[in-house]
């Protein structure tokens, strides 16, 4: 069986190397769970926050292609591996506990659907956990539940396949979510 | 006194649900809405509900409409992207149709189309935050302008027993954030369950800026409450509802359920917050009377 997943039946018999190489892109989103710990994840977001040194380096990748090309497969592999993240280039994961939201069946960014069996199955894979549920866990394990709360705008179908990175570090990731004061466009 | 006034009165809100029919024909509206006559604030017209095809909620809203009663347009996530969802707001809202209920929709695997592409391009949140951004800035998600701006009411779901239930009524809350003014639950079946999350919704304050209206259903069939358990995604049924519908005979089951029904009412009726119910009938219409006659509710509302 090739699995280039995170299927819980059969992440045990994966080569590492596949698993390392592993592409959630091509199939149609499944929730995977974080291998991750939530305090460590949380850490590393301290490590990765913007700064003058990531911005001139974020700068330099974006001047040339092939680095950009490069700098994205990096990231594909690692949060891909640890997260089972989808590329959609605008991370949500500080946001939701370091539980990728893209992987719910429905792509929710705003929390669970009302279709949560009572065991905290994933509705349309009821062999797997619900996103939301882990997420929840994991961010009120480390404090970080009002995180929640928070208003994730619609997301924006052109960056799917972007490095989220970039993104974030060239400052244009700051409008992904709000309370409900503000609006829901984002930047045209 | 349209849903809107009755809720902003104070006075007990009710509404019912029914399915628009798989055909090309409005006739079995008119039939079902019937029951609901003078005794309904409000009618739930279904969006492809579990992701079967039936005719257009529009269109059954507009039907409801003709029949004399109000609608409520029930608009899912699943199956347009936030160009056809803008659009249909518009396209509704200029037929007469102020009442909207959104929701995510349940996955087209639960349904009669299987293969269909899940769309999904917005959820609950962000569709509940564009409908308020078009009524109240007159604005579309594109930031475009609109002239004039659609007047809506808008409504919510929730499902106040699903995992996780600590995070459950703070859902609810970025609903309200989001523009929800009125919400409807799932089915309730567990009293005390229900109970708890409201007492969470009121730590949070939410009863106060969103009208909350519990699902109540009437079993017909102990095939049909097994279904609604093992099938329906999200629905809690506890064994105690089980055992009391297994005590009675096979042909006392629906009287039984009926019954139960007016009791939750009753029983939802009592706790601080609730502002009204809501009636899952869907295919059960005739139920209706019944039900509110049980609980105590009497008729004359005009349902406009």
């Amino acid at each position: 069986m090739v699995s280039v997943g995170f299927s819980v039946a059969t992440k045990r018999q994966t080569p590492f190397k596949r698993r390392l190489l592993a592409d959630n892109t091509e199939s149609a989103p499944r929730p995977v769970r974080p291998r991750l710990g939530a305090r460590t994840a949380y850490r590393l977001q301290r490590m990765l926050a913007p700064n003058a040194g990531y911005r001139w380096l974020s700068s330099r990748i974006e001047g040339s292609a092939v680095a950009v090309r490069l700098f994205t497969a990096g990231e594909r592999t690692t949060k891909g591996t640890l997260f089972g993240c989808r590329m959609c280039g605008q991370c949500a994961l500080p946001a939701t506990g370091y539980v990728c939201p893209m992987g719910c069946p429905k792509e929710l960014r705003n929390g669970p659907c009302g279709g949560v069996g009572a065991d905290g199955s994933c509705e349309v894979y009821p062999e797997l956990r619900c996103v939301w549920v882990d997420a929840y866990e994991r961010a009120a394990s480390q404090g970080r539940a009002a995180d929640l709360r928070l208003l994730h705008r619609p997301a924006d179908h052109r960056r799917l396949g972007q490095s989220s990175w970039l993104n974030y570090w060239q400052g244009r990731d700051e409008a992904l979510w709000a309370d409900g004061s503000a609006g829901p466009r984002v930047r045209p | 006194m349209n849903l809107r006034e009755r809720l902003a009165s104070g006075s007990f809100a009710v509404t019912a649900e029914i399915s628009p029919p798989r055909g090309a024909g409005l006739e079995s509206i008119t039939t079902v809405t019937g029951p609901l006559r003078d005794r309904v604030d409000a009618v739930n017209v279904t969006d492809n509900q579990g992701a079967n095809v039936r005719l257009a909620s529009w269109a059954g809203s507009l039907a409801v409409q003709a029949a004399g009663l109000a609608p409520v347009m029930q608009m899912t996530c699943r199956d347009r992207n936030r160009i056809a969802l803008q659009s249909d707001l518009l396209g509704a809202c200029a037929l007469g149709i102020r009442n909207i209920l959104v929701m995510t929709g349940d996955h087209p695997k639960f349904g009669d189309h299987p293969g269909a592409k899940p769309v999904f391009d917005l959820d609950s949140v962000q569709l509940l935050w564009t409908l308020r951004t078009m009524r109240d800035e007159g604005v579309l998600l594109s930031g475009r302008s609109l002239d004039p701006a659609p007047d809506c009411f808008l409504g919510a779901v929730e499902n106040p027993f699903a995992p996780p239930a600590s995070f459950r009524a703070e859902r609810l809350g970025k609903k309200i954030a989001a523009g929800a003014q009125f919400v409807q639950t799932q089915f309730v079946f567990d009293i005390p369950a229900f109970t708890r999350w409201m007492a969470q919704v009121r730590d949070l304050g939410l009863h106060e800026q969103c009208y909350i209206l519990p699902g109540v259903g009437a079993v017909r069939s102990l095939r049909a409450l097994e279904f609604m358990r093992d099938k329906v995604p999200g629905v809690q049924v506890p064994d105690d509802v089980f055992r009391r519908l297994k005590a009675v005979p096979a042909d006392q089951v629906a009287a039984e359920g009926t019954r139960l029904a007016a009791e939750t009412v009753q029983q939802v009726r009592d706790i601080s917050g609730v502002a009204g119910v809501h009636l899952l009938v869907a295919g059960n219409e005739r139920v209706v009377p019944a039900i509110l006659e049980g609980a105590g509710i009497g008729v004359g509302r005009d349902g406009r």
